[in-house]
């Protein structure tokens, strides 16, 4: 009797904290939510500023105080600036990620294992901080150097490096699962028909793996759009778009991180900060939109 | 069976509100310390200033040595968060450097008190090879606006000039702003701009053809860059006193109403002859040293 009892005990005690977590949590991240869209909107509904304003002018010019208004809220360069560093991080980066996904898997699968994956999960552990003193120290100052940067090598250019090195790892570890899961049949059978390594690689394993490849990208991307710190140091944050590779710019992270202590609550600097935010959380939203859409059409033609 | 789904319920739901209740006695039972202290004992919280944090943090150490009763934490976290958390109410002490009525809107500010603990002098920074030790006002205002981009049109070598700025909600660039560009708008499509002053210093090191602007506290035990005089007058302590140096301001410390015993200790402690050494040591003004001048022409703005 005793004992049925105790069982009985874990049996309802166990799911009820279980689930009582998980709906904190679903509670919470839509809460976060909607608080970043209340507070967001405060631009356009308490300040009526247009949306068009907000994402294509470049007059930024919002009055800080918690009354007056009046100002310029257009944050094109902001946008702009997070737009162009991310996809140029993903320029650089995806040859890399690529080759090292492949080479961990498809030709040297042993030290692979054995030294690419644990010194890969180490760049995952590196704070950002790091990688952006780096990026000052060494970076910024071999750019001015080599380059001969106008701006003493603060630069786009600095800043799509760091990004770079940052989702690296991201982009490497999701795409060396997707080539890991394609069957291995696959190549045997690729191999009966004579082909060669590299073309079991081109024409076989990097199609079977591409939803997953663009999964571990758009992870990539997603983490590239959120990172402020590091971008923060070597960007210079002028607030200008930039004339080239070599000028500096700023984006939409680190003008919220320099400013949102300094201003006051609920003005109109401080909200359209705010509305900052709101459209980078859009920006992860739609990030995560589109994984699942590539992967509910990697299912489908499974299937098929 | 249905006993036991219940007894769980209860257990899980007492432990929730166990540690929920707790945390909430906790907080009521620190704020009951901090107002009705006697013999300066209690807890006492501050945020705000990044600029005024290091100094306000070296008198709580001091003060808790004396005091040892004492419990006090020091945060940054911007002006605008500390005026905002002192109006609140949750800190006890809001440190800023612009007063409260150009961050929150008047009715809010009519509940704080000033308390002007310290004055901090802000100084134009370039790189120690550049060879440039003074600038006129129209000069500097020529620099920071984007009009002048040569350092040989101010007399320096043929160079490039690399604004490094702070952006624009920062209270060192209002002061600077305001006192040292007579409230022109500095050129922020044309500079580099930084998030503390630390950052700013390394950007005009690197950089020969760099000019920036931080606080003398900056510059205590600092070789690195050089500061530059303003129509002649060089940034130091003595002529922000007598008056003739312009470009510096107020560190204020806010408290809502007159402020808890321990506020006001702390405070007093801070505006005292005692503290007013390690001030100076640290780079920072004592406002009880201004002269009458220096006052007077400071209410003007």
């Amino acid at each position: 009797m005793r004992q049925s009892k105790s069982v009985v005990k874990d049996n309802k005690l166990g799911p009820l904290i279980v689930r009582i977590a998980g709906l904190l949590i679903i509670a919470l991240t839509l809460s976060i939510g909607l608080f970043l869209v209340i507070r967001g909107m405060g631009t356009f509904v308490k300040f009526h500023h247009s949306i068009t304003e907000f994402l294509f002018s470049s007059n930024w010019a919002p009055t800080d105080s918690a009354t007056a208004s009046g100002g310029n809220v257009g944050a094109a360069i902001y946008i702009a600036g997070s737009l162009l560093t991310c996809g140029l991080a993903l320029l650089i980066v995806l040859p890399f990620s690529i080759g090292a996904a492949i080479f961990m898997t498809e030709i040297s699968a042993k030290a692979g294992k054995k030294i690419f994956q644990p010194a890969i999960e180490i760049f995952v552990g590196i704070p950002s901080v790091v990688y952006g003193w780096i990026g000052l120290t060494v970076l910024v100052p071999f750019i001015r150097d080599v380059f001969h940067a106008k701006m003493g090598g603060y630069s786009v250019l600095a800043a799509s490096i760091v990004l770079a090195v940052m989702i690296f790892p991201t982009i490497t570890t999701v795409s060396v699962d997707a080539i890991r899961s394609v069957p291995d049949s696959y190549r045997r059978a690729a191999y009966g028909l004579a082909s060669t390594r590299w073309q079991v690689i081109y024409k076989i394993v990097l199609p079977a793996s591409k939803s997953g490849i663009m999964t571990g990208i758009i992870l990539g991307l997603s983490r590239a759009f959120g990172e402020a710190l590091a971008v923060a140091m070597v960007i210079g944050k002028t607030r200008a778009f930039p004339k080239d590779l070599l000028s500096p710019t700023n984006n939409l992270t680190a003008a919220i991180a320099s400013d949102m202590g300094n201003t006051a609550s609920g003005g109109e600097h401080n909200l359209a900060l705010w509305s900052m935010a709101l459209l980078l959380l859009i920006i992860s939203v739609t990030c995560i939109f589109l994984i699942h859409l590539i992967g509910a059409r990697a299912k489908k033609n499974e299937r098929a | 069976m249905k006993k036991n789904k219940l007894l769980g319920l209860i257990s899980v739901l007492t432990l929730t509100v166990g540690i929920l209740g707790g945390c909430g006695e906790s907080k009521e039972a620190n704020a009951a310390d901090t107002t009705a202290a006697s013999n300066i004992s209690g807890e006492l919280t501050a945020s705000g200033s990044s600029a005024l944090l290091p100094l306000a943090q070296m008198a709580a150490e001091e003060f808790m040595d004396s005091n040892p009763d004492c419990v006090i934490t020091v945060n940054g976290g911007g002006s605008g968060e500390g005026l905002k958390q002192v109006a609140a109410g949750t800190v006890d002490i809001g440190n800023s450097d612009v007063f409260a009525e150009q961050k929150l809107d008047a009715a809010t500010a009519a509940d704080l008190v000033d308390h002007e603990v310290c004055v901090i002098t802000m100084a134009p920074v370039v790189n120690k090879s550049l060879g440039i030790d003074n600038l006129t006002t129209e000069q500097l205002k020529g620099i920071f606006t984007g009009e002048i981009t040569n350092w040989s049109e101010v007399g320096g070598p043929d160079l490039d000039i690399l604004l490094v700025t702070r952006p624009s909600s920062s209270g060192t660039r209002a002061v600077f702003k305001s006192w040292a560009l007579e409230g022109e708008e500095e050129a922020s499509n044309a500079a580099l701009e930084t998030d503390d002053s630390g950052t700013l210093l390394q950007a005009v090191e690197q950089n020969k053809g760099a000019i920036g602007y931080v606080a003398l506290s900056y510059l205590v035990n600092n070789d690195d860059v050089k500061s530059v005089a303003i129509d002649g007058v060089e940034p130091t302590l003595e002529n922000t006193y007598n008056g003739s140096y312009k470009v510096w301001g107020y560190e204020h410390m806010y408290t809502k109403g007159e402020g808890s015993e321990i506020a006001k200790a702390f405070i007093d402690y801070m505006m005292s002859d005692t503290f007013a050494e390690s001030i100076e040591a640290k780079g920072y003004g004592a406002s009880s040293k201004l002269t009458d001048e220096a006052v007077k022409s400071h209410e003007t703005k």
